[in-house]
C-alpha cells in the first residue's frame, strides 16, 4: 500500500550531492513530492528532507541505496505520525482585495496567517502549516485572485529528543576515530 | 627530462617536495602501488602525459586505441589481480567514452580508478572545447566521483579514490582533474586514506545471525549454496571450501562466481541462471534452504522471483546492506566481510554429507548431459558447435587458463563448457552485458597475469565493437589468445528471434569482413578453421604460440544455447530445447 514517507538524509556538504541523492529516486521512477535542504544541527553536516509517496518495501530499498552513496552519512525514514512537520506558504494578493470588505482579513485571522508586507498595489500573506492547510487558504484566497503563490518543501523534526544522526556519529566514534 | 626525474627521486626523500599537479598524479599512483595504467592522451590531460614521460621506468602506460578499451582493459586487470585497475583519459569525448566501462565495473563490483582530464577551472561551465560534465554523467554509475580544481588537492583525492574503489564492495571511482590543477605547483605529501567518515565499507557481523544461520543449516535436509563473485572479492575461497566440505552443502555458482572453486569439485553442482545447469535451477525450488554467499539475485539468476526458492528459507551473506531484501527476502541476513563471517559459520555447522540430495543434482546432470551436453560437445552433425571448440581449448590449456569472454552465445557456452582449477580465472561482463568488453579485457587480464594463459572467446559481433584494440596487441606484443567463434550472426539475439519473435531475423545477420586479412594487417598470427578435422591442430597452434594468436572458427550458423530459463519464467521451467 502506498503512503506518505518523510526521508531525512544526513550528508557531507559537497558540490553535486543533491544530484547524487536525487538520481537514486530518478532511477526508480519515484517522484519527489517535496524537498528541502539545509544545514543540520551538527556542524558541517547537511540535511535533506524528502517527501515521497510509495510503499514501505520500496522506501526501505530506497534508504539502502541512498545510504550506499559514499558521501551520505545516514538516512532515516518516518511516517507522518513519527515527526512534527511544517511547510510555509506565501500568497501575494491585490491590496485592493484587502481594502474592499473584511473577507480577506477574516481569512487571515481564521487560518492563523500573517500579513508580511502591505504595498500600495499588493499584499503578501504568509501561512505555515501542513500542505492541506496552506492549500485550503490558497483556494479561499484565489477568489480574490492570488497574483503569486509559493510553498516551501517540508521541514520536519522527529519526536525523539536528539538528532538521530548524533547517536549514529557517537556509535561511529566508538568504533573508529572520525578523521574528517 | 631525465634530470627532472632524478630531481624528483632525490627530493622524494624529503617529506614534502615541490612539484606540479601532474607529477603529483603520478606520484600518488606510485604510492598506491600502481605500476600499470591504460589510457589515451588528449588536450586536457596532456600535463599528466608529459609527467608520465618522466616515469616510464616505474609506471607502464598502455596506449589503447579507444578510451572504452582503456577502461575494459583496466577491468580485466583488476578482475584477475584483485588490484585496482587504472585508466587515464582526456576530457570531453575521452571521458564520455569511459562511461560504458565504468557502468560495467559498477554493476560487476570491479575496483577501478579513472582519471580524466578536465578543461581549466576558469572555463568550467562555459561549453569550452572538449568540456563535458563528466561528474554529472558518471555519478549514477560510479561508486564515487570528484572533481579536483587545485593542484594541492590531488594527492588527497587520489588517496580517497583508491580507498573507496577497493574497500567494502569494490567499484569504479572517477577523479576529474582540471588542466590548471595539473599544471600548477604544489607541495607533495601523500597520506593514504584508511577511513571516510560517511562511509562504512564493512558492516560489523552479528554473531546472533550467524548462529541462526548455522541452526537453519543444521536442520536443513535440502540446502543449496549460491556462490557469487563476493567470495572471490573477499578472498574467501578456502573458507568457502571448508564450509562446504564440513556441511556437505552442494554449491552452485553465478556467472561471476565461476572459478571460485574447482569445476570438478564433488560439491560443485554447476551454474545458476538463464543458461546455467538444470540441477541448480530446478533444485532451487526443491531446496528447503538457500544460502547465498556474495551474490545479488540478479534477474538472470532468479527468473520470476515470485516463483523462486518457493520451499526455502533464505540466508543471505553480503557486504552490502543494500543487497539484503532487494530482490529476495532474506530470513537471515548476515552482513560483514565474508572472510570473517564464513569461518564463524563453519565453526557452528555440524558435519554432514547430504549424499542423497547431492545425488539428485547428479541425476539432473545425467539428463542434461544426454539431451544437451553430449550433442554439443560431440556433435554428429557436420557443423562445428561452439561448445566443442570451447571444451577442446579448455582441455588443451589443461583446464587452467584465464577465460575472458565477450557477450552473447559464446559467453554462455564458455561459462558452461570451460573448466577451472583456480580462482579469479574468469573475466566476463555479467551485469551490464557489454558487447566489445572481451578483447580489451583480455589485454588487461594478460597484463595482470602474464604468468598464465589468457584465452578470449569472442563472437563476430562483439569482436567488431572493439576490434581496434588489435592495434594495442600489435603495439604491446601482448600474447593474448583469441578464439573468434564466427557464425555470421548476432547469435544470442537471433536465438531470441527464433524462439520468441517467429524467426523474424531483423538485423542480426552480419556480412563480415575477412578476419584473417584484418589479423594480418595487425601483424597477428591467425588461422581459420571451417571443419572439425582441422580443429585440434589449430588449437594446438593457438595454445603453443608464444605470441598473440587469432583462431577463427566458423561455427554452426544457427546453433542455440540450451538449457534456457526464458526471461520472466520460473527457474523450474527451464527448457531443454
Amino acid at each position: 500500500m502506498k503512503q506518505e514517507f518523510t526521508i531525512i538524509i544526513f550528508s557531507e556538504n559537497h558540490v553535486g550531492l543533491l544530484n547524487q541523492v536525487t538520481t537514486v529516486f530518478t532511477r526508480r521512477n519515484i517522484n519527489i513530492e517535496s524537498l528541502n535542504t539545509s544545514e543540520s544541527a551538527i556542524t558541517g553536516i547537511h540535511k535533506f528532507t524528502v517527501v515521497v509517496v510509495t510503499t514501505r518495501e520500496q522506501v526501505d530499498k530506497l534508504i539502502g541505496q541512498i545510504e550506499k552513496r559514499i558521501d551520505v552519512l545516514k538516512a532515516f525514514v518516518f511516517t507522518s505520525d513519527e515527526i512534527v512537520h511544517q511547510e510555509i506558504a506565501l500568497y501575494k494578493v491585490h491590496t485592493e482585495a484587502l481594502m474592499n470588505g473584511n473577507e480577506v482579513e477574516n481569512l487571515v485571522r481564521q487560518y492563523g496567517a500573517q500579513i508580511l508586507e502591505v504595498h500600495r498595489d499588493y499584499t503578501v500573506i504568509q501561512k505555515t502549516g501542513h500542505k492541506h492547510e496552506t492549500q485550503e487558504l490558497f483556494e479561499k484566497l484565489d477568489k480574490f485572485e492570488v497574483l503569486q503563490f509559493v510553498r516551501s518543501g517540508r521541514v520536519a523534526v522527529t519526536k525523539t529528543n536528539w538528532e538521530q544522526l548524533a547517536t549514529y556519529l557517537r556509535s561511529l566514534e566508538g568504533r573508529n576515530k572520525v578523521t574528517e | 627530462m631525465e634530470t627532472k626525474t632524478e630531481l624528483i627521486v632525490e627530493k622524494d626523500e624529503a617529506k614534502k617536495i615541490q612539484m606540479s599537479g601532474s607529477h603529483a598524479v603520478i606520484q600518488s599512483l606510485l604510492k598506491e602501488g600502481v605500476n600499470l595504467v591504460f589510457g589515451y592522451p588528449g588536450g586536457a590531460i596532456m600535463p599528466v602525459y608529459d609527467a608520465l614521460y618522466d616515469y616510464h621506468d616505474r609506471l607502464h602506460h598502455v596506449l589503447v586505441r579507444h578510451e572504452q578499451g582503456a577502461v575494459h582493459a583496466a577491468q580485466g586487470f583488476a578482475r584477475v589481480t584483485g588490484k585496482v585497475g587504472v585508466a587515464i583519459v582526456t576530457s570531453g569525448p575521452g571521458a564520455t567514452n569511459t562511461i560504458t566501462g565504468i557502468a560495467d565495473a559498477m554493476i560487476d563490483s570491479t575496483p577501478m580508478v579513472v582519471i580524466s582530464g578536465q578543461v581549466g577551472s576558469p572555463l568550467l561551465g562555459t561549453d569550452a572545447f572538449q568540456e563535458t560534465d563528466v561528474i554529472g554523467i558518471s555519478q549514477p554509475v560510479t561508486k564515487w566521483s570528484c572533481q579536483v580544481k587545485k593542484a594541492e588537492e590531488i594527492p588527497a583525492a587520489i588517496a580517497k579514490a583508491f580507498y573507496i574503489a577497493r574497500s567494502g564492495r569494490p567499484g569504479p571511482v572517477l577523479v576529474d582533474i582540471t588542466k590548471d590543477a595539473q599544471a600548477n605547483m604544489m607541495e607533495f605529501d601523500y597520506v593514504p586514506v584508511t577511513q571516510v567518515r560517511s562511509y562504512q565499507p564493512v558492516p560489523t557481523p552479528d554473531s546472533d545471525k550467524i548462529a541462526e544461520a548455522a541452526r537453519l543449516i543444521n536442520l536443513s535436509k535440502k540446502p543449496l549454496a549460491l556462490v557469487g563473485q563476493g567470495v572471490m572479492l573477499g578472498g574467501a575461497e578456502k573458507e568457502l571450501l571448508k564450509f562446504l566440505e564440513k556441511s556437505g552443502v552442494p554449491a552452485a555458482w553465478t556467472l561471476l562466481g565461476m572459478s571460485v572453486m574447482p569445476s570438478d569439485h564433488p560439491l560443485n553442482v554447476g551454474m545458476l541462471g538463464m543458461h546455467g545447469n538444470v540441477g541448480p535451477n530446478v533444485k532451487t525450488n526443491e531446496a528447503d534452504l538457500i544460502i547465498s554467499f556474495g551474490m545479488r539475485f540478479d534477474d538472470r539468476v532468479t527468473g520470476n522471483t515470485k516463483a523462486y526458492a518457493v520451499n526455502a528459507k533464505v540466508i543471505h551473506f553480503d557486504i552490502d546492506p543494500a543487497e539484503i531484501n532487494k530482490i529476495i527476502y532474506a530470513d537471515v541476513p548476515v552482513l560483514g566481510d565474508i572472510k570473517e563471517t564464513l569461518p564463524m559459520l563453519t565453526h557452528m555447522v555440524s558435519n554432514n554429507t547430504h549424499e542423497t540430495w547431492v545425488k539428485e543434482f547428479r541425476a539432473c546432470d545425467k539428463i542434461e548431459t544426454q539431451k544437451i551436453i553430449q550433442p554439443e560437445l560431440y556433435p554428429t552433425k557436420e557443423g562445428i558447435t561452439m561448445g566443442e571448440v570451447i571444451r577442446r581449448v579448455s582441455e588443451a590449456m589443461n583446464h587452467d587458463a584465464i577465460l575472458v569472454t565477450d557477450v552473447g552465445q559464446h559467453q554462455m557456452m564458455a561459462s558452461r563448457y570451460f573448466k577451472f582449477r583456480q580462482s579469479r580465472s574468469v573475466v566476463t561482463s555479467g551485469g551490464l552485458g557489454t558487447m566489445g568488453f572481451g578483447l580489451p579485457a583480455a589485454i588487461g587480464a594478460k597484463m595482470g597475469r602474464p604468468d598464465r594463459q589468457v584465452v578470449l572467446f569472442v563472437g563476430d559481433g562483439g569482436f567488431q565493437m572493439t576490434i581496434q584494440e588489435l592495434g594495442t596487441i600489435f603495439q604491446t606484443k601482448i600474447p593474448v589468445k583469441i578464439v573468434l567463434l564466427n557464425n555470421n550472426f548476432l547469435g544470442m539475439v537471433r536465438q531470441w528471434q527464433e524462439l520468441f519473435f517467429d524467426k523474424r531475423y531483423a538485423s542480426t545477420e552480419l556480412i563480415n569482413p575477412d578476419f584473417q586479412l584484418i589479423s594480418k594487417g595487425y601483424g597477428i598470427m591467425s588461422e581459420k578453421v571451417t571443419s572439425r578435422d582441422q580443429l585440434d591442430e589449430a588449437i594446438l597452434k593457438l595454445v603453443n604460440s608464444e605470441d598473440a594468436f587469432l583462431l577463427e572458427v566458423v561455427v554452426e550458423k544457427e546453433g542455440n544455447v540450451f538449457p534456457m530459463v526464458p526471461a520472466g519464467a520460473s527457474v523450474s521451467d527451464i527448457r531443454l530445447e
